[in-house]
């Protein structure tokens, strides 16, 4: 009796997980349906997002979340790349839990912390002394070029890449240190034993092994950065247009609603930033769930031994 | 003994990528140490007595302080952790302990680590569109459900992990002396993994405190003191975004004294948590 009722809460609880799941993804639904019946498939489209004729699209929030997130990982994947390395192959015994331990607190930092420091200290840093320079030297390069041009602001999609990455950093690097430490020792003394050097090993023996893990430590990295809100918010710049240069203002997903939501007047306004949010939930999902499916292949959990 | 070209370059290689590696840490580590000088550097001189028992002055205004988000931050805080860490415990023990190989199980983990990572802005506009729309109002209650339901996967997950470390025999022994099920779970399994699950409460406390999206559209905020968990309400997330976009300077002042207390706290209790993880009997 007394079993079968703890039985049946656990299995409730358990439960309630995927009902959870179901009724975010029902409520965002049902509320979005206005703006997609509207808008149709010009929702996903157009770049218009006038509150004043009630005119809404999505395409520059969407554009502005994928862009941001594939500066982060563009330039977090490798640092991280570099400190899995260092912890697991290079850094004395007593080094490694200090070094880990600092990188993973990177991640408790909340995520206003980020916005405020990237705004008001790193922002006028980066536009004094990174920017102008940046300009100058690849701002004429052919193609990649008009990425770096416009006025020095500081904030801007660049600068909330930057920042995302040093946000995802955390996560990507402990995934790939744990993987890393998967590997088996036969393997790798075998390639040492052949005359191998750290960095022939790692490259040809420790990443071929890890290849899964190690791309499912960057999806997930990608997730994070999908959906970051209140570091973008501070520092993209907050503009519904889509420019060329990566150092103009911008938007995302998330910024949008941070910004937005509270504000907004009439049902189609509303309408249109939950489908908006229904838009990003959409996409982590595929990301995260990718992600996940790549770890479980490599026998871990969301880096965690388990 | 002469070095072979391709010897020299391999070496080299070698060399060179290994520096790499150390000045990506060094990278990593100097934005943690910048962060927090500039939380010291600015916050630290903004802190005094009255910070702890004055409210949120107007705008403009001298003075003030943030006792009233600071007493909101830890009651919203509170109902998040008191609503979401029985729910998550019970659901990690019908996985652990009931559930543990079935499909559905396999299923409800998958969902729980997307929940784990799902951008908690979506989950703001979540418990706006089913809570605050309804009641027509922003609510601490709303704010404490939104950081539940964030709450929930991480203990789930921990606590999960924790349970599947205890050893068969201990539940085996535990059965044989004729126990019933949830006997065995209650007065062995949770006994013997207790530290690993308060590091797990721990964590999921660490992780909801500093969440500001989801209670700007739920909690908002409140400029007087205010305990009816009814009504919108001051918590510290959303004061410092206010705050630090403000043009006022008092007020930026008092956005970054609220960041430094803010961080410290979740560092601290980060730092705790993982002292105790490792000190935990079952986890090498």
């Amino acid at each position: 009796m007394a079993d079968s009722f703890f039985r049946g809460i656990t299995r409730l609880a358990a439960l309630l997980v995927l009902a959870l799941m179901a009724g975010i993804l029902l409520v965002l639904l049902v509320q979005a349906w206005p703006a997609f019946h509207r808008f149709g498939w010009h929702f996903f489209s157009g770049t218009q997002w006038d509150p004043v004729t009630n005119q809404f699209s999505a395409l520059a929030s969407i554009f502005g979340t994928l862009v941001t997130s594939l500066i982060a990982i563009i330039i977090a994947v490798p640092v991280s790349f570099g400190i899995a390395l260092f912890i697991t192959e290079l850094a004395p015994a007593w080094l490694r839990r200090p070094v880990s331990t600092a990188i993973e607190l990177l991640a408790a930092i909340p995520s206003i912390i980020y916005g405020m420091w990237g705004l008001f200290v790193f922002a006028p840093v980066f536009s004094e002394y990174a920017q102008p320079w940046i300009t100058d030297h690849i701002g004429n390069w052919p193609l990649v070029g008009v990425l770096f041009q416009g006025p020095p602001m500081g904030i801007g999609v660049f600068t909330a890449g930057l920042i995302l990455a040093i946000m995802v950093i955390p996560f990507i690097s402990a995934v790939m240190r744990d993987v890393f430490d998967l590997v088996p020792t036969v393997l790798k003394e075998s390639a040492y034993g052949v005359g191998c050097t750290t960095w022939e090993v790692v490259w040809n023996v420790v990443l071929p092994y890890t290849r899964v893990g190690v791309v499912g430590g960057i999806m997930l990295g990608l997730g994070r950065a999908l959906g970051e809100t209140m570091a973008v918010t501070f520092i993209i710049g907050n503009s519904h247009d889509i420019s060329r240069s990566l150092f103009m203002a911008g938007n995302t997903i998330s910024s949008t609603l941070a910004n937005e939501f509270t504000e907004a007047v009439g049902p189609i306004y509303t309408s249109s930033l939950i489908a908006l949010g229904l838009i990003l939930f959409f996409i982590t999902f595929v990301v995260l769930g990718l992600a996940k499916l790549m770890l479980l292949r490599m026998g871990t959990r969301e880096g965690r031994k388990s | 003994m002469a070095f072979s070209a391709r010897y020299l370059r391999r070496r080299l290689l070698n060399g060179f990528n290994l520096g790499v590696s150390v000045l990506a840490t060094v990278f990593g580590l100097f934005w943690l140490g910048w962060l927090m000088w500039t939380l010291v550097s600015r916050g630290l001189r903004w802190i005094g007595p009255s910070l702890f028992t004055q409210s949120t002055p107007p705008p403009a205004a001298a003075g003030g302080g943030i006792a009233n988000a600071i007493v909101g931050s830890l009651l919203i805080t509170l109902v998040g952790v008191v609503v979401g860490t029985p729910i998550g415990i019970l659901a990690a023990t019908w996985l652990a302990e009931f559930g543990r190989h079935s499909r559905i199980a396999a299923v409800i983990r998958f969902v729980n680590d997307i929940l784990l990572s799902a951008p908690s802005i979506v989950i703001g506009v979540f418990v706006y569109a089913v809570v605050v729309a309804r009641f027509g109002h922003f609510s601490g209650w709303s704010g404490g459900l939104a950081l539940a339901i964030i709450m929930l996967p991480v203990v789930l997950r921990t606590t999960e992990d924790m349970l599947i470390l205890v050893p068969d025999q201990l539940r085996e022994a535990a059965a044989a002396l004729g126990a019933p099920q949830w006997r065995v779970v209650v007065t062995v399994v949770y006994r013997a993994s207790l530290g690993g699950i308060l590091t797990g409460v721990m964590l999921g406390i660490a992780r909801i405190s500093g969440e500001t999206a989801p209670l700007l559209f739920t909690a908002l905020n409140n400029q007087f003191w205010s305990s009816d968990m009814s009504r919108p309400m001051a918590n510290l997330p959303v004061m410092i975004f206010q705050f630090a976009m403000s043009p006022y300077d008092n007020w930026q002042h008092l956005a970054w004294a609220a960041a430094l207390l803010i961080t410290l706290a979740i560092l601290a209790l980060s730092l705790i948590a993982r002292i105790l993880i490792r000190a935990n009997a079952f986890v090498k």
